[in-house]
């Protein structure tokens, strides 16, 4: 319809090229991924508003911080107090475990990596699109921060990181159905994939055969075999394990282990890191939490 | 400098409604958020097609490509196909009563979730939830009150 007020090209037209963009986008995106390198730029134009909408949340929880009564902060810091002596306490005895672990592994000519550089991260923000499990963080591409860098809590596994930012990132959660993990059952070390269901709280285990031994209630620990994890961190728990007479793989589903819906700090590791060959003692992890130069 | 302070009250409502589009809410909410972004575009192009129009809705949606983090290009495509609808009907819109609008945005919402669906499970592997099309519910129910606070924020502020 032409009315007074349209001005410059029709409707249809202007309808037509920017749908040629949006087709042209979507395939650049999701085929070729053309963007993966602009990201970086066009997400920091972006990130004001992220800013903006993570700021309430922010002032509140200071807020209440401030708010807090001194008996409160008190009884906080005993009960940190004793939990700070029982974690010194079990680290003795894992800097013991470590060097004898050490000097086995000398023993059998087989080196493994146990120490990674980390960086702790504040979460921004949950929401993603509604088919995916996304969050974003708050560190990015100047922290050093890449693609692929395995992202942890200290409970467990908790994803990968899919896109950086200059100073955001998005995590790919290990429950996304894009996700694929791999395993292996830590009382066992029967090896498997961990498939995300695309529910905040289910994991699949496809391809498990019918007789393996895997009973609900099992732990499983990444494998490492991916390379992109680092072997030993928990990742899941077998919360069913069932198979129909006759039929070759099992139904097997996890929960997950980390609260991934409710954790505000995260912990992003570096796999493979400079630092590796170095000589880091488990006595000074605050050290690694500077970014590398 | 008429324009400029037109374009300076229609920018700052984007704006909150990016903000509202991303603000942080507990897992069980999110289902439930109203479609911000449809419904301040649908607002805009009925009140003043020849301000706010398809180039908008196309920008607006690859901001909200980015900041949702899907592949980019999808909002923008729907957003810009509702802005057609809107502009090539909106005399017949601005005549609907508020009755009308409210149901007539519930079908638009309905089906750019279902072209959402259709678009993303072509190219990737996704998961349908039950509680998807709840938004659809909660923006109808938002509609009236967003219509007259916008109306009277438009009235109020002299926007043409």
């Amino acid at each position: 319809m032409k009315t007074i007020f349209t001005r410059g090209p029709s409707f249809t037209l202007r309808l037509f090229v920017v749908i040629a963009c949006c087709v042209g986008l979507l395939i650049a995106d999701s085929q070729f991924n053309l963007f993966s390198s602009v990201r970086v730029y066009l997400n920091s134009i972006v990130s004001p508003i992220q800013y903006v909408a993570d700021a309430p949340q922010k002032l509140f929880s200071a807020f209440s911080e401030n708010i807090m009564t001194r008996q409160a902060l008190v009884d906080r810091n005993q009960q940190l107090e004793k939990d700070n002596l029982h974690l010194k306490a079990d680290r003795l005895l894992l800097g013991q475990l470590q060097s004898e672990n050490k000097q086995l592994r000398e023993l059998l000519n087989s080196k493994k990596q146990f120490k990674y550089k980390r960086m702790i991260t504040e979460v921004m923000s949950l929401r993603s699109d509604p088919f995916t499990h996304q969050l974003l963080i708050d560190k990015g591409a100047i922290n050093g921060v890449y693609l692929g860098q395995p992202v942890i809590n200290e409970q467990g596994v908790v994803g990968q990181v899919s896109q950086v930012g200059s100073t955001t990132s998005r995590v790919v959660l290990i429950v996304d159905a894009s996700h694929g993990i791999p395993v292996r059952v830590q009382r066992n070390d029967a090896i498997a994939v961990v498939h995300g269901s695309g529910a905040w709280d289910k994991l699949n285990v496809p391809f498990v055969q019918s007789n393996a031994d895997i009973k609900e209630g099992d732990l499983l620990v990444t494998s490492g075999l991916g390379g992109r994890f680092p072997a030993g961190y928990p990742v899941a728990k077998i919360s069913r394990f069932e198979y129909q007479e006759g039929e070759l793989y099992a139904t097997v589903t996890a929960t997950p282990v980390a609260d991934l819906d409710r954790s505000r700090y995260l912990l992003l590791l570096w796999n493979n890191d400079p630092l590796a060959g170095a000589d880091l003692t488990l006595d000074s992890p605050e050290t690694f939490d500077e970014p590398v130069q | 400098m008429n324009l400029f302070n037109s374009y300076k009250i229609i920018y700052f409502t984007f704006f909150v409604c990016l903000v509202a589009a991303i603000f942080p809410l507990p897992i069980i909410l999110n289902a439930f958020r109203p479609d911000w972004m449809v419904l301040v575009l649908c607002y805009w192009i009925i009140a003043l097609p020849h301000r706010v129009n398809i180039g908008h809705a196309f920008i607006l949606g690859l901001f909200l490509d980015l900041l949702l983090g899907s592949i980019l290009g999808m909002h923008a495509m729907l957003l810009s196909l509702l802005a057609y609808i809107t502009s090539i009907n909106f005399q017949r819109f601005r005549n609907f009563t508020l009755v009308q609008t409210t149901l007539l945005l519930g079908v638009f919402i309905f089906m750019s979730k279902l072209a959402l669906y259709w678009i993303a499970s072509s190219m990737q592997e996704i998961v349908l939830h039950r509680h998807y099309f709840w938004s659809v519910f909660t923006s109808m129910l938002v509609w009236p009150w967003f219509f007259l606070f916008m109306r009277f924020l438009r009235i109020r502020f002299k926007v043409s």
